[in-house]
């Protein structure tokens, strides 16, 4: 709490945010041409994209920068905290609408179009030939066939190799707290390495689901959960990878301290909450 | 005024070290566009704000002149589906929602004895994103409407429901991005609030001694941090299924329209709360000062917030009672909605209460905020009317539906606006405003808004339809009625403009006290009016007896 | 029109007055009506009653609430010299403020769930109806029969509502609520619909019937109704579905048994009329939007 220390820290004026803004324009932008189909878009995107990176550098190098020079107080650390905490929570909850899609579809819109409960009308008048089952592609086999992909594959050795990184995270964490350098990088090497197998393995499946098994984004409902939960699960974990791997730099520059680092915590809280969501997935999705 | 006062004896210049934002040695731009000052980008928010709400409100206009007589005289069908649908984004993301957070970023600070909010930097990202997030939203409409180029902006209705939203042409994409972006900025803007709320409080500052402003809006910031990223993801499903070939919302495919629903709602009904909750602050703390007269059961209106944030979780499907829900889920959502009546009920006793054997006068902001108890709570009535299911299957879809909501938006959420800014305009400005044109502004909005939206609750009744262009003569007389009212409250809103003019560009007006009012308690009022550019360089040490609620026996 | 409209008032202020007192509303709109109507159903009469008895306990909290307000502002005026009471709490006050209104909101659940379960059983129908949506117009099935046929907006009306059309609607018979071809239905008789749409959400209500029912691209949901009253019944679409939402409107023409046995006996005659209006089924095309 702020009766810590004495006077308040209130950051400089920054050119970023409106940098960001007009770089999330463009991107945004961009992206709305490109699925349009209008002309530039995949140009602007790809700009947009760009620039918001160069914003991330150059937004976060003077936050480093700033912490470096010892700016900051204990209450601008908890700010932080706070902030990278709570959007941690926003994360769950956009996940939480994919995870709710699936659950609607199997507990309610696939039976009711199978004539399970309310549905037995809706099966007799228009679907009569369908009967439930999951997974499915629906009473018009939107995709054609399909086969899925066996949770007790490939999916059960990247949860395994997801847990084991969560465990070589908080080694690296600990590792940092009683300032052992080395091991705190092997450990990071090693999350990261952990981290890009994963990747590779999921990219290997999408291959393997699209060329093989007809398993598509548009094979129905089965397909649009599939994709639609596992992709943006992918896109968080090369995100989290990112991340890792520039704190991977900070940590070989000497950028943390034995009880100063809360660029590491954030970026570890990220990675066991990309974690997490991949349990949930594994369940949900693989499993039952 | 003095860049660098700070507050009281506190005075510690070591800051200025790094203190290189006080408005007089920045440029215009480093000002306005790199500010990490709560007071500018405050200011930014409302400005912005205000804007939006004469865009949404032309285009309500547009609605109510094509609606003054049957017969389609002025536009298409379809583009009167446009500006329905984009008057109601426009107000709901572009005029009420960044008005809150300016009010918070302006107020909240001060409140709690705070230098500025905790991530001021990501504040200023927050707005920025805000006018860009516009440009992309309104783009297609602007362009069919002043160019002819394009088909026009999304014609749907604010609630996008698949398929209809999805034939849409290339607006769909522009809207569902730009909703991505406000996502984006109310995500990040809550963020400072909890953060502000939970970590900037000056010592002594206690949770349950903070103005109950703070309160309504820590709970309305947690509301925004759960509810916006489903919006966002119900939004990206509907891109993939119209773009990527997904199924979510197709039955062939093993989806579901009303799925959509569900999740949509899953946000919209915390939504509506996200408008209300703040007013209810603003109210809270205007009642007391103007009746001089502590707040009646301060902690009994914290623990109500609570409890109407936690219902609003669990009440969505009462938006969806005649889409074919299973009886046990219409009986389960009507039971739940009704009960948000007692906790908002204890609220409105307790406002009354609070009025009740005060010493009441009648500024600006009292007249507004004792506007709001009656038409809110009329608002309730008829939101409460909505819950009972059978009756619902009668009023679903018709102006009944437009006239609750538009009582508990328009008299509720812009009323206590309205009230705020008067309240607060002295102390931000230095400038009394004008309270003769500040109760004509008043009386002829309250007028003018009754004689526009009361009728609409007979049209509906008697059997008129939301969302269409052209009606039955039946329904002639209530449609002019109600269109004479929108004009007239319109045309009252560039009173309010003018009053804002005369103070913050003019100047005009009676210098104000650091007090403002005579019944104001706070920390925000011990402060000189105007503030400091920046407020509190140290914690500044908290005296009870200056707090409204300083109290924590009562 | 101006002119016209303050003569609308007086007229109206007149029928605003006696509206208000009785409760018997036309079974279609009128102008100036302020109130639902009762229907012609019992379930419409149920929902018509339990909607007034909501409506007059708001009206009775209002005039507590709205009372002690006004009283407050009179009463409690600094100019008057009022001085502000210190206290601000009483916990009996809290509690009953609590409690009161769950008493209230639990008498106000009761009827409305005994009436909801009613409405929502659709079992041991004479009659089956099919009513499929499309952008813009109605289609209906007597199921079992082969009777079938689509319902769209008046074309008088049709003409009449083109911008610029330059014919004046108040001269319109029903405008908006008037089609070429209405749905013909027996009264006393268990009617249940089954209703879904082939394109968009569409929302097929009648209120005299006391219902709206949603209509689902690929889905179907159920309703019921039972006429008592023999007369030409109006409503519209009540789901926006497009640039002619509002143009898609309903009529409901109920008729004696033995006429309405007599009517779809003809109806099976004359073949031609079936084979005009092409048959689609949902499951093929819902997937194209
Ligand atoms: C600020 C926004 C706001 C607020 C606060 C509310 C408040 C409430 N709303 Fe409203 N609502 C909307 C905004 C809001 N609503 C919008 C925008 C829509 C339409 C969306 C769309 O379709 O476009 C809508 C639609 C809507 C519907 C769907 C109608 C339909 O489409 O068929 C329903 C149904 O239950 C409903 C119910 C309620 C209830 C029960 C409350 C309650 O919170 C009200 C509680 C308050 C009171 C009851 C009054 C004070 C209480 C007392 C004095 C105590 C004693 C009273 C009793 C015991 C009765 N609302
Ligand atoms: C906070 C939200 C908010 C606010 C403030 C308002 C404000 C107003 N609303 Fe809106 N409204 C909604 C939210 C809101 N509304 C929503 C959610 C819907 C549902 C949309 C849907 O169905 O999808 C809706 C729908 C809606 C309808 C139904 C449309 C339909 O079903 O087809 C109507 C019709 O009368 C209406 C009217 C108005 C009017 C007259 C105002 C007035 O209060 C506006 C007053 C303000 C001004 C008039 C601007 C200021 C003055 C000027 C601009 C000066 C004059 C200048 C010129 C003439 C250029 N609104
Ligand atoms: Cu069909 Cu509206
Ligand atoms: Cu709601």
């Amino acid at each position: 709490m702020a009766h810590a220390q004495g006077a308040y820290y209130v950051p400089h004026a920054s050119r970023w945010p409106i940098f960001g803004s007009v770089s999330l324009f463009l991107l945004m932008f961009g992206a709305a041409n490109l699925v349009n189909g209008a002309a530039g878009g995949s140009v602007m995107l790809g700009l947009g994209s760009l620039l918001i990176i160069i914003m991330l550098f150059g937004w976060f190098g003077d936050v480093i920068r700033e912490h470096l020079q010892g700016l900051y107080n204990e209450q601008v650390d908890i700010s932080f905290r706070q902030g990278m905490a709570w959007f941690i929570f926003s994360e769950v909850m956009f996940f939480a609408a994919f995870f709710g899609a699936l659950f609607y579809a199997r507990a309610f819109s696939v039976p009711w179009l199978g004539g399970e409960g309310d549905g037995f009308s809706t099966n007799q008048f228009i679907w009569s030939e369908f009967t439930a089952a999951w997974p499915t592609n629906g009473p018009g086999e939107i995709g054609g066939r399909f086969s899925t992909i066996p949770a007790w594959g490939i999916p059960l050795l990247n949860t395994v190799i997801l847990l084991i990184s969560g465990l070589t995270i908080t080694m690296a964490h600990w590792a940092l707290k009683v300032g052992q350098r080395g091991a705190l990088i092997a450990w990071m090497v090693a999350t990261i390495v952990l981290g890009i197998i994963f990747l590779f393995f999921q990219v290997y499946e999408y291959v393997h689901a699209y060329s093989d098994l007809n398993l598509t984004l548009s094979s129905g409902i089965y397909g649009s959960t599939f994709f639609m939960l596992t992709g943006f699960h992918g896109m968080h974990v090369t995100l989290g990878a990112i991340m890792l791997t520039v704190i991977l730099g900070r940590c070989i520059a000497g950028h943390f301290t034995k009880d100063n680092h809360f660029a590491f915590e954030a970026v570890a809280w990220y990675w066991h909450f990309v974690d997490v969501v991949w349990l949930g997935l594994f369940v949900f999705v693989y499993v039952v | 005024m003095a860049e660098h006062a700070t507050y009281g004896a506190h005075d510690d210049h070591a800051h200025d070290a790094h203190d290189d934002h006080g408005g007089h040695q920045q440029s215009f731009f480093q000002r306005w566009f790199c500010s990490t000052n709560h007071k500018d980008i405050g200011t930014l928010y409302l400005v912005f704000s205000l804007i939006m709400f004469f865009i949404g409100g032309a285009m309500a206009l547009v609605i109510r002149a094509e609606l003054f007589v049957p017969g389609l005289q002025l536009v298409h069908p379809e583009f009167f589906n446009q500006m329905t649908t984009m008057h109601a984004l426009v107000m709901i993301f572009g005029a009420v929602m960044p008005a809150f957070v300016g009010l918070a970023n302006w107020m909240i600070p001060m409140m709690v004895g705070a230098p500025d909010m905790a991530l001021p930097r990501m504040n200023n990202w927050s707005f920025w994103i805000l006018p860009f997030a516009f440009t992309l939203l309104l783009l297609p409409l602007a362009l069919y409407t002043f160019f002819g180029i394009g088909g026009g902006g999304p014609a749907g209705g604010w609630t996008l429901y698949p398929p209809l939203s999805l034939q849409g042409g290339n607006n769909v994409a522009f809207t569902i991005f730009a909703i991505h972006m406000m996502g984006i900025s109310s995500i990040m803007g809550a963020i400072n609030v909890i953060a502000t709320i939970i970590n900037m409080r000056a010592p002594g500052m206690d949770l349950l001694k903070m103005p109950v402003f703070c309160w309504t809006w820590l709970i309305t910031a947690f509301l925004l941090i759960a509810v916006m990223p489903v919006l966002a993801g119900a939004v990206t499903m509907l891109l993939t299924d119209k773009f990527f070939g997904t199924s979510f919302f197709n039955a062939a495919g093993g989806g579901d329209p009303v799925m959509f629903q569900h999740i949509f709602w899953f946000f919209g009904h915390p939504e509506v709360y996200i408008m209300i909750l703040p007013a209810f602050g603003i109210i809270s703390e205007i009642i007391p000062t103007f009746a001089r007269k502590p707040l009646f059961g301060y902690q009994a209106m914290v623990y109500a917030t609570a409890s109407i944030a936690f219902l609003s979780f669990i009440v969505w499907a009462h938006h969806m009672f005649t889409v074919g829900m299973p009886l046990g889920a219409a009986l389960f959502f009507m039971y739940a909605t009704m009960l948000i009546a007692v906790p908002t009920g204890v609220k409105v006793f307790n406002w009354v209460s609070t009025m009740w054997k005060g010493s009441l006068t009648f500024e600006t902001p009292m007249l507004f905020a004792i506007a709001f108890v009656i038409l809110f709570t009329i608002g309730g009535f008829s939101g409460l009317m909505l819950a009972i299911v059978p009756a619902d299957f009668q009023y679903h879809d018709t102006y009944f539906v437009v006239a609750h909501f538009h009582y508990v938006l328009v008299t509720g959420a812009i009323f206590a606006i309205m009230a705020g800014v008067y309240y607060w305009l002295p102390k931000w400005t230095g400038v009394m405003y004008n309270e003769m044109l500040g109760k004509w502004h008043f009386w002829l909005s309250t007028i003018f808004v009754n004689v526009l939206f009361f009728p609409q609750h007979f049209l509906g009744l008697a059997g008129m339809p939301r969302r269409i262009p052209d009606y039955n003569v039946a329904f002639a007389d209530f449609n002019f009625i109600s269109s004479v009212g929108a004009f007239g409250f319109g045309f009252a809103q560039l009173i309010f403009v003018w009053i804002l003019i005369e103070c913050c560009l003019l100047r005009k007006g009676a210098k104000a006290t650091s007090g403002v009012w005579e019944g104001a308690r706070g920390l925000e009022w011990t402060l000189p009016s105007p503030p400091p550019h920046h407020t509190f360089a140290t914690p500044p040490v908290i005296d009870d007896r200056q707090l409204a609620h300083g109290d924590v026996t009562h | 029109m101006g002119v016209s409209s303050m003569s609308g008032w007086i007229k109206g202020l007149a029928l605003l007055a006696m509206l208000l007192l009785s409760t018997s509303v036309a079974a279609n709109p009128e102008p100036w009506q302020l109130n639902m109507t009762p229907g012609v159903t019992a379930s419409s009469k149920e929902v018509y009653e339990l909607h007034m008895i909501i409506f007059l306990i708001c009206c009775a909290i209002g005039v507590i609430v709205f009372g002690a307000i006004f009283y407050s502002v009179f009463a409690f005026r600094k100019s008057k010299g009022a001085v502000a009471a210190k206290w601000s709490h009483n916990t009996v006050a809290e509690i009953i403020w609590t409690v009161v209104p769950i008493a209230i909101l639990v008498g106000m659940a009761i009827p409305a769930t005994g009436t909801l379960m009613r409405m929502a059983d659709t079992g041991d129908a004479e009659l089956t109806v099919k009513i499929t949506g499309y952008q813009w117009k109605w289609r209906y099935e007597y199921v079992g029969t082969d009777v079938n046929f689509v319902s769209s907006l008046s074309r008088d009306a049709d003409a009449a509502r083109r911008v610029g059309s330059g014919i004046d609607v108040r001269t319109v018979p029903n405008y908006l609520l008037d089609v070429d071809k209405p749905l013909v239905l027996p009264v006393d008789t268990k009617i249940r619909f089954v209703i879904t749409a082939d394109d968009v959400i569409h929302s097929w209500w009648v209120p005299v019937l006391g219902w709206k029912q949603d209509a689902i691209p690929g889905f179907i949901n159920e309703a019921w109704t039972s006429i008592e009253v023999p007369g030409t019944y109006r409503g519209q679409c009540a789901e926006l579905c497009g640039k002619d939402h509002g143009f898609m409107p309903i009529v409901v023409e109920a008729r004696p048994k033995a006429e309405f046995d007599a009517w779809l006996a003809a109806q099976r005659a004359d073949r031609p009329d079936i084979e005009a209006t092409v048959q689609a089924t949902p499951a093929a095309t819902v997937n194209k939007s």
